[in-house]
């Protein structure tokens, strides 16, 4: 079943023949379409990096509805009970891999604005980089064990006072000389301050740990190990694999762009329906007599209805076409924002999927068919004999 | 082929215009034999292009009964109707109404789309159209590269490439000079005497009409008493002549 039997290059011609009035008609969509595009992208950039932050085979542990490792506090009593589980991986020397970690917010002065700004301390047990492959030790060493040493993120580095090999920083009461310098991608792990667990326990007067991150021995056997241990009445904890932690974190801050350049899209999408609109009505308006002719000649109201509402939808997929590959050029930008759970620095791409493809290439069809829709039925409608006149 | 081509019982049509009626055709009974070449003439706004309308099923009557080749038109469906002028009717209009984005071959080829011949077959048909019209040589050249002549031409290739029973022209020649109405006009001749096609053309030009085998004249919604037969001039002495 053909859609219209009016030959397609009828229809494509006349678009061709009118080459202004369809490049601006259509560069007004492909503009509506390259800020639908970028914005999802943008949302999809946003959640990959998040994702990426985490390992799908390590495991957080935080208390029961805590939102973030800050807001979190896990007992040494909970820790331990939860160190003793058998599905914990080990390494090499056949020690867990299992870091018991205290997270905690400070602010220091930023190099760039002197003002204050949050950056994530984290004290990891022995195992903390080891659990993180991302995680690598670029300048200096580790720090020691039991001492006020720390490691910093190179983003933290790059922009804090301090924060260079034999600076040290102040906070807790305490001076913590930084000993080495870590890169860890573009995941969250890059702005943040490590140092020995117990000793951010004791220098932030703390009795619980914030969180603990383990690497599963048998990932397929996560779902039972999270049941029992939630339900475990010793327990008021809440077990996530590391990819779904980040994944959460990143779910507010994606909504919100999501729901605001939607909103946009749909705002601007107007003004390029009554765009195509115009542009249709003019079309039917100039071919009437063509349209009296074909309907005499035999061609059905539905066939005439079909042939202008194909060209709307044409008109259309062609602005779709250039909005997205103009959109496909933001995949080389790089953009940050602040993390708004951890109000940490995070750096992030604009990321083309094929889901966003279709879905851009549907919603740009989407305002071709409505702005196409009451003018094709307008041309269906006509009146032969008045349309010969006319014409 | 017994009965008549088109016959018509008792037609009338009245138009509506700001809630008045305006009559246009009140009694209209006649018949149009097979290959006959009819012509219609008549003041302007008695009626000629609205009862030709009719004849040719783009227009319904308001009465009356027309019968083409024994079908009732005015009782088919708009659809069945539309159908029906794809395979049956023959359309050459005055100002030639070809699809300016289309080339002399794709404006043939146009009503062929209607029909279940293949692209290749549509081709030679529409090739071969344009070969009895004179075109053979103009067949990529899109409506404005033509003269007014030429198109009318190719409007002609486009009336009768389906094989119609039968053409309806409205003022054909009305937008022609004279060398190139007579070439129309024996085209259409041609096309009454070699491969038997009926005709019924509006005219106001009596010289054209005098080339129909009869006149018929339409005066205030109601058509001449009697045919009028004209004594039809050899084509051959006419060739040439315009
Ligand atoms: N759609 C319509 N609505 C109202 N009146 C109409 C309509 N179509 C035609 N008429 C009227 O019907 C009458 C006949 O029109 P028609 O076009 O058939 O005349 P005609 O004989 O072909 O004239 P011409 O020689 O000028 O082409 C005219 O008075 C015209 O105004
Ligand atoms: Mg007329």
């Amino acid at each position: 079943m053909k859609f219209t039997n009016i030959p397609f290059h009828y229809i494509w011609r006349n678009l061709l023949t009118r080459k202004l009035t369809t490049l601006l008609t259509a560069g007004g969509m492909a503009l509506v379409v390259f800020v639908f595009a970028a914005v999802l992208m943008l949302e999809a950039g946003l959640r990959e990096t998040l994702i990426s932050t985490g390992q799908p085979d390590n495991v957080v542990v935080i208390r029961k509805s805590a939102q973030t490792e800050v807001q979190s506090g896990v007992q040494r009593r909970e820790a331990a009970i939860v160190e003793s589980e058998p599905n914990i991986a080990v390494d090499a020397q056949g020690d867990k891999l299992i870091s018991k970690e205290t997270v905690v917010l400070i602010s220091q002065p930023k190099k760039s604005t002197g003002r204050k700004s949050n950056i994530v301390v984290r004290g990891t047990g022995a195992k903390g980089l080891a659990l993180r492959p991302q995680v690598v030790l670029t300048e200096g060493r580790l720090f020691r064990p039991g001492s006020s040493e720390v490691i910093v993120g190179r983003s933290i580095r790059d922009g804090f006072h301090g924060a260079a090999i034999g600076d040290s920083l102040r906070f807790a009461q305490r001076d913590w000389t930084v000993v080495g310098v870590f890169d860890a991608g573009k995941t969250g792990f890059s702005s943040e301050v490590w140092g020995d667990s117990e000793q951010m326990l004791q220098a932030f007067r703390r009795t619980a740990y914030s969180a603990v991150v383990f690497k599963l021995y048998d990932p397929s056997s996560f779902e039972a190990m999270k049941t029992r241990l939630e339900a475990d009445p010793r327990l008021t904890l809440e077990l996530k694999t590391e990819t779904r932690f980040y994944a959460d974190q990143s779910e507010a801050l994606a909504t919100f762009i999501k729901i605001l350049g939607t909103v946009l899209s749909i705002i601007f999408s107007i003004g390029a329906i009554i765009g195509a609109m115009i542009t249709m009505y003019a079309a039917v308006a100039n071919r009437v007599g063509e349209i009296g002719a074909l309907r005499a000649l035999g061609f059905q109201r539905r066939a005439i209805m079909a042939a202008f509402l194909l060209e709307s939808l044409l008109l259309s997929l062609t602005g779709g076409v250039v909005g997205l590959l103009a959109a496909s050029t933001m995949q080389w930008f790089q953009l940050s924002t602040t993390n708004w759970q951890t109000f940490s620095e995070l750096a992030f791409s604009f990321s083309l999927t094929s889901g966003i493809t279709v879905r851009v290439l549907l919603f740009s069809l989407a305002m071709g068919f409505i702005g196409g829709f009451l003018p094709a039925a307008r041309a269906a409608r006509m009146n032969i004999v008045d349309a010969l006149r006319e014409g | 082929m017994s009965g008549p081509a088109v016959s018509l019982r008792a037609v009338a049509k009245t138009y509506w215009r700001g809630g008045q009626p305006v009559p246009v055709l009140t009694d209209i009974s006649f018949d149009i034999q097979h290959g006959d070449f009819l012509a219609l003439m008549g003041p302007s706004g008695s009626g000629k292009s609205t009862l030709l309308n009719l004849i040719a099923g783009i227009d319904q009557p308001t009465g009356g009964e027309i019968r083409v080749d024994d079908v009732d038109i005015a009782r088919l469906s708009e659809s069945e109707l539309a159908d029906w002028r794809a395979r049956h009717v023959g359309f050459i209009f005055q100002f030639y109404n070809l699809m300016p984005v289309l080339t002399a071959l794709e404006n043939v080829e146009l009503p062929l789309m209607l029909t279940s011949l293949n692209r290749r077959q549509r081709r030679e048909h529409a090739q071969l159209a344009l070969e009895m019209v004179g075109l053979a040589e103009r067949v990529g050249h899109y409506p404005n590269e033509l003269s007014g002549g030429q198109q009318q031409r190719v409007a002609i290739a486009r009336a009768i490439v389906t094989d119609p029973t039968l053409i309806v022209a409205d003022e054909p020649t009305g937008d022609l000079d004279r060398k190139s109405a007579g070439e129309i006009l024996d085209l259409l001749d041609r096309l009454n005497g070699d491969l038997g096609k009926t005709i019924v053309m509006v005219t106001h030009d009596q010289r054209a009409a005098e080339r129909a085998h009869a006149i018929r004249h339409l005066e205030k919604g109601e058509l001449s008493a009697l045919e009028v037969a004209v004594s039809r001039p050899v084509t051959s002495e006419r060739e040439g002549g315009g």
